[in-house]
């Protein structure tokens, strides 16, 4: 105690800096960076879960590269991405833009939006999986037979399949954009679109020449976020598809999804390891292309 | 509408005013033609969930008529699936897990997060870019090692298997190193006079001027946890250990066509969080708009 006594103020303020993070930096040397480092050099080895680990090189990443259930996956995982992502960023903008400019019964109305947010992927996923069975049983048949249309093949299509498990990924995720979006919507100052008035501006001169570009910012940060929710979907595919989960042929599984398979049910640990250095990898480029592209073109 | 051509020779008031009148008229039909597709976009967004509730209130032989009020309302799926006692079980899990990741949390994001906030101290850069990288890494690439871990250390199939991962989050810490640049330092300064150690500081005064910000980390983290998938699933594998969504996803698969039982069982897990949003609403959302925009 006389030790620390003697210390000057700057000295004392490091020693607590550093009792504050103790546990913290052991966390997060134990947790996350050891585990990183773990997950790399599996992907270099051949491991059973039981057996010993044994080197491969990259035979991991070969087998990968000519696995065509693989590149099938890869095309899933960038068909939710790509089909998602401008979706729901066009739906959310729609809404936010049209509730900004409503004053009756706002909150109740935003509430209504937001809602589904709050829900847990899985209940919902098991919610939509129900709308989607064939007559008599599903809402969505049934409601297309009681106007007589054909019944839709939604969930056993290999087509349809994939846009099936997508809609209920996007509308869970809405709320949030639309909640996002109009906070963006609200930062834009009144006097931008006072003096658009006074110049006698149209509405859609002022939509693309004043709110698009100001709510940059924020168009950035959702798409990032809802690119980084499609690649990394799973709890709706595994829930809707638990039959024959990915199914059918293969036709809706993401590589989450391959990954969970490859290592949890074939325990394939090298070879799910190296799904996992690929998510990383397409991870971080989709987020610095689209921060680029996004944030680039500005200067 | 000759004046209004004309502005440049009026006060700026009077154009404003001819400007309001002129576009203040047409718009009442369009504001309520607006109102009336976002109330109707807004019922389609709900929709899932009424007709989840709806389904749950329903007798077997009424679950495939797709009307909205059950002809004759029963518990008798609530009943049945609450004494199977299982979902009781996952429920209880559930709460545990998302109440004690979410206090440890609140807790060690904020500790982190004050002090590179508002210490100078060697290694401050290098511990701050090392907890920033970690935002780069998914869990997906973590969940094996994570397993061969709890494997080795015996944390399978327990409480602090499940939460162990989520105990701090990088997420967090930056949120709360956000909002901890608002505290004057003066405040802290003041404090020190008065005698007060470096943790006193952090917990009595600098605490409660985050309060709010709290609160939107503890919305994020608790209902992160609360509908967690993948890590409890790969963890468990003891029923009696699952969390609802893991339970949840067994029992539609057990259940197989009974879809006013599964549906009954999506309720009981999304409830408790639809009261919750309820009665905070305000709150939650402006709590999510702080969590997105500064996080």
């Amino acid at each position: 105690m006389s030790a620390y006594k003697n210390l000057s103020i700057r000295q004392k303020q490091i020693v607590w800096a550093w009792l504050f993070l103790a546990i913290p930096v052991l966390f997060y040397v134990v947790i996350r960076f050891y585990p990183t480092g773990t997950a790399f050099v599996i992907s270099f080895q051949e491991w059973n879960l039981l057996g010993t680990r044994t080197w491969t090189g990259l035979e991991n990443y070969e087998k990968l590269w000519n696995d065509p259930v693989f590149w099938k996956v890869f095309r899933n995982t960038f068909a939710y991405l790509l089909l998602g992502t401008p979706v729901s960023l066009v739906i959310s903008f729609v809404i936010a833009y049209h509730l900004d400019k409503t004053r009756f019964l706002h909150g109740f109305l935003r509430m209504l939006y937001f809602l589904p947010f709050m829900t847990s992927a899985v209940a919902m996923a098991w919610v939509w999986r129900w709308f989607y069975q064939p007559v008599p049983i599903g809402l969505f048949n049934n409601l297309l037979a009681s106007i007589g249309i054909p019944q839709i093949e939604f969930l056993n299509s290999t087509t349809n399949a994939l846009p099936s498990i997508l809609a209920p990924a996007i509308w869970a995720g809405l709320g949030f954009q639309v909640i996002i979006f109009m906070a963006g919507l609200r930062a834009i100052p009144g006097s931008y679109y006072e003096a658009a008035k006074i110049d006698g501006v149209g509405w859609w001169t002022v939509l693309t020449r004043i709110t698009l570009p100001l709510l940059k910012p924020t168009i950035v940060f959702i798409v990032v976020f809802s690119s980084i929710g499609f690649l990394r979907i799973f709890d709706h595919v595994f829930n809707m598809t638990t039959n024959n989960p990915g199914g059918p042929l293969n036709s809706t599984k993401p590589l989450v999804l391959m990954i969970y398979e490859t290592a949890f049910s074939s325990f394939n640990m090298g070879y799910a390891a190296a799904q996992t250095v690929v998510l990383f990898l397409i991870l971080l480029v989709v987020s610095l292309l689209q921060l680029w592209i996004l944030k680039g073109d500005n200067t | 509408m000759s004046l209004a051509t004309n502005p440049g020779q009026l006060p700026r008031a009077s154009v404003n005013a001819v400007f309001a009148t002129q576009t203040k008229k047409p718009a009442n039909m369009g504001q309520i033609l607006r109102w009336m597709v976002l109330f109707l976009g807004g019922i389609l967004m709900i929709a899932p969930i009424v007709y989840m509730i709806s389904t749950s209130l329903k007798w077997p032989h009424e679950v495939y008529n797709v009307n909205l009020i059950p002809e004759e309302p029963t518990i008798e799926n609530y009943t049945y699936v609450l004494e199977d006692g299982r979902f009781y079980l996952w429920f209880v899990n559930s709460i545990i897990i998302a109440l004690i990741t979410t206090v440890s949390n609140l807790f060690f994001d904020s500790l982190v997060g004050y002090t590179l906030c508002k210490f100078r101290f060697p290694g401050r850069y290098i511990v701050f870019i090392a907890i920033l990288s970690t935002l780069m890494i998914p869990t997906e690439m973590l969940v094996i090692p994570w397993y061969t871990m709890s494997q080795a250390f015996g944390w399978l199939d327990s409480y602090w298997g499940i939460m162990f991962p989520g105990l701090m989050t990088a997420f967090g810490t930056f949120l709360m190193k956000q909002f901890f640049e608002s505290v004057p330092n003066d405040f802290l300064e003041a404090a020190r006079i008065d005698g007060l150690n470096e943790f006193q500081i952090w917990w009595k005064i600098a605490m409660p001027l985050v309060k709010p910000a709290l609160a939107a980390l503890a919305i994020f983290v608790f209902l992160g946890n609360w509908t967690a998938f993948l890590w409890p699933l790969i963890v468990t594998n003891s029923v009696e250990m699952y969390t609802v969504p893991v339970g949840l996803s067994g029992f539609g698969d057990e259940v197989d066509v009974a879809w006013e039982l599964i549906m009954t069982g999506a309720a009981i897990s999304t409830i408790p969080t639809l009261i919750v949003f309820l009665i905070f609403q305000r709150f939650i959302i402006r709590g999510v708009v702080m969590a997105g925009l500064k996080g």
